[in-house]
């Protein structure tokens, strides 16, 4: 669920608010949203698809609230990372455009093998 | 799955407003998912006026624009379009009907061809062609909204509807509220347009939260029948503390007991049921071990949020174990919902049409999904014939289109008998999943956990004839909640009749398909609800002036 509006990077511009699907931010006067009903969350992660400066945080974690640190997240390149991975932003193109589905899908709608023991992944020439 | 600790108290929201924002228009439309906005766009292009309010916002709602969804994008080629109709009949249980299917396959075709030609960038596959099969939700819904307000549609967002308005026997508009300010909305439209989604009970599986049935519940409340309902109990696969109910990798996965042992006949499609069994009384962990090395790189351009939940838990799911759980998708995976009665996706009240997971899909899948691609083409094929049909109902009205003044129709949280107690949505939409959720009662049915889980759910549906506080997240979240408890006795209701496994529909006592049940089940009613058969040879491929 979402867990950071990062003070330092939010341009209080309300994308998040407005974008939000399930409402789970209150707009605040001149300063950034404030996180009003977490617990509505769905963990979407389309706030931080729509932040124009990756000022959000969703953790991955969707029934239970979490503790983050915003100077760990962004060491670690985490925040923004889902909006690069979908090629959204300035100066990126959308990687809808490689979406590779094409070459796994095939396989998923091929009939599931019996089942039965696994064993390590055979290597086929 | 819900701990019920702050911040999960009742949360505020603004007060209701005594003023409302007046609308007209020919057509309504309730929902701006896939359905709705191909519905907004095909009417608007029909030359319609056309309003369209979402519960949240168009282009992030509903259970496609946070994901990434297969389409049944199919060559207009004899054999390919043979196989396709072919693939699932037998998983759907025969009850589908081959020219739904072949109208679907044409005018998923046609859409998709429409969203090439306004800009989605459709990848080239190996051979150089444009590879169609595929849409990733951020970026198709977000193509969406745009052509939307470009056709002129005026767009509400964080809108819900919260009940229809009917004159005489006939939909003329509905009403709701704006979350965010508090303000009440009120359209008055020639024809009314439901897409506001299949019912997945708050699950929080993907994108799945503003899918409460509420349309549903509007379509029952104006008398409009209900098909298929037995049908939605489909559960999806997800990492047991994430919300990415992406299934299709899974495929390639094995499943293993706490001990490192591999679950025996447990998999993503078939052994779904190993794999809940097993969930009944100990964690279940997957390693996805069996991707072939030649697709390894291609998994994460093909599905970038598949992999969000891991990489920021730091776990490698092609190489390491990780728990897995099931969270229920209900009929959004499943195939039931609003009965539709004619080739423009009309229901059985005049002005009424719906489309997308909020009506059934059975007329395609019969009584089992096996993912998005069939819904995602049913959603854009059936939000292009609402609209046209919705547009041209209006159009015949005439001057009395958006004129009409119409008597509001909820009941249930709105218009209850006695204010004698304040209602807690919370509690009720606790009590109803406690009925929904488990696996042992939803995916595993017995006569007797059904009629134990409707007897409690009869008592859930008197608990909601009272009234919540007023404010806009109590009003809707009450609603919500009637919503959802209208849908649980929909779908039990409907499947203790149908003492037989057909589809998604395991019945325990009845363990075997039943050749002299190869019917659909109707059903109607709110205080009571009826159930009853219909051929599946009395089709609903009817033209429309049979009907009007």
């Amino acid at each position: 669920m979402i867990e950071l509006i990062s003070d330092t990077r939010c341009v209080a511009c309300d994308v998040c608010v407005k974008v939000c699907p399930t409402n789970v931010f209150d707009k605040v006067e001149d300063a950034p949203p404030v996180i009003a009903r977490q617990a509505d969350c769905q963990t979407c992660f389309m706030c931080e698809l729509y932040c124009p400066t990756d000022a959000l945080f969703v953790s991955p974690e969707a029934d239970n609230p979490q503790t983050v640190h915003e100077d760990e997240l962004a060491a670690r390149g985490t925040l923004g990372s889902y909006r690069a991975a979908v090629g959204w932003g300035q100066g990126r193109n959308p990687t809808a455009r490689i979406d590779a589905s094409y070459r796994v899908l095939a396989l998923v709608a091929a009939p599931e093998p019996p089942p039965r023991k696994p064993q390590p992944a055979q290597e086929q020439a | 799955m819900h701990d019920g600790q702050a911040p999960f108290a009742a949360a505020a929201g603004p007060t209701l407003s005594d003023d409302s924002l007046q609308l007209r228009a020919d057509v309504l439309v309730l929902g701006g998912g896939p359905s709705g906005t191909w519905a907004a766009w095909t009417a608007a292009q029909s030359g319609a006026r056309v309003v369209l309010a979402d519960k949240g916002y168009c282009g992030t709602s509903g259970a496609t624009a946070p994901s990434g969804t297969g389409v049944w994008y199919v060559q207009p080629d004899p054999q390919a379009r043979e196989e396709a109709r072919a693939s699932r009949e037998a998983m759907g249980g025969f009850l589908a009907d081959r020219r739904w299917m072949d109208r679907v396959l044409d005018q998923t075709h046609e859409n998709v061809d429409r969203l090439a030609a306004w800009g989605y960038p459709f990848p080239t596959d190996d051979a150089g062609e444009s590879y169609r099969r595929s849409l990733q939700g951020p970026e198709y819904m977000r193509l969406m909204r745009k052509r939307v307000k470009a056709a002129g549609v005026t767009v509400l967002d964080h809108s819900p509807a919260l009940e229809l308005l009917t004159d005489d026997g006939e939909v003329v508009g509905a009403a709701g509220i704006n979350r965010q300010t508090g303000l009440r909305w009120q359209a008055r439209a020639g024809a009314v347009v439901i897409a506001t989604g299949g019912c997945a009970f708050l699950s929080r599986a993907l994108g799945c939260n503003v899918l409460t049935g509420d349309g549903g519940l509007f379509a029952a409340e104006v008398g409009a029948e209900l098909s298929g309902m037995e049908f939605s109990n489909a559960y999806g696969l997800a990492p047991a503390f994430a919300s990415v109910t992406k299934s299709a990798f899974y495929r390639f996965a094995t499943f293993y007991y706490a001990d490192g042992r591999p679950i025996e006949g447990a998999g993503s499609a078939r052994g779904r049921s190993v794999i809940a069994k097993t969930l009944l009384t100990e964690p279940v962990f997957a390693c996805l071990d069996q991707v072939p090395p030649h697709v390894r790189e291609s998994l994460r351009a093909a599905q970038p949020n598949f992999f969000l939940p891991f990489d920021r838990r730091g776990i490698d799911p092609l190489t390491q174990k990780f728990p897995v759980t099931l969270r229920l998708e209900g009929t959004v995976r499943g195939t039931g919902g609003i009965r539709i009665v004619n080739e423009d996706c009309g229901t059985s009240v005049p002005g009424l049409y719906a489309a997308g997971d909020a009506a059934t899909r059975e007329l395609i899948c019969g009584g089992f999904t096996g993912g998005g691609s069939h819904n995602a083409a049913w959603a854009m094929s059936s939000g292009y014939w609402a609209g046209q049909g919705a547009a041209a109902h209006a159009k015949a009205l005439g001057e009395r289109a958006s004129s009409r003044a119409g008597q509001p129709a909820g009941r249930a949280t709105l218009r209850p008998d006695s204010d004698a107690r304040t209602l807690d949505p919370e509690a009720v939409i606790r009590a109803v999943q406690d009925e929904v959720f488990p696996y042992d009662r939803n995916l595993f049915r017995t006569e007797r956990g059904m009629s134990e889980s409707l007897e409690r759910l009869d008592g859930v549906w008197r608990e909601v004839q009272s009234r919540p506080v007023q404010n806009a997240h109590h009003v809707l979240r009450g609603r919500e909640a009637a919503a959802m408890t209208a849908v649980a006795r929909f779908m039990y209701t409907s499947a203790r009749m149908r003492t037989e496994t057909r589809g998604m529909h395991k019945h325990l006592d009845h363990p075997a398909q039943d050749p002299a049940q190869q019917h659909r089940l109707i059903s109607r009613g709110l205080d009571e609800i009826t159930v009853s058969r219909e051929n599946i040879h009395n089709s609903s491929l009817q033209p429309v002036a049979a009907t009007v």
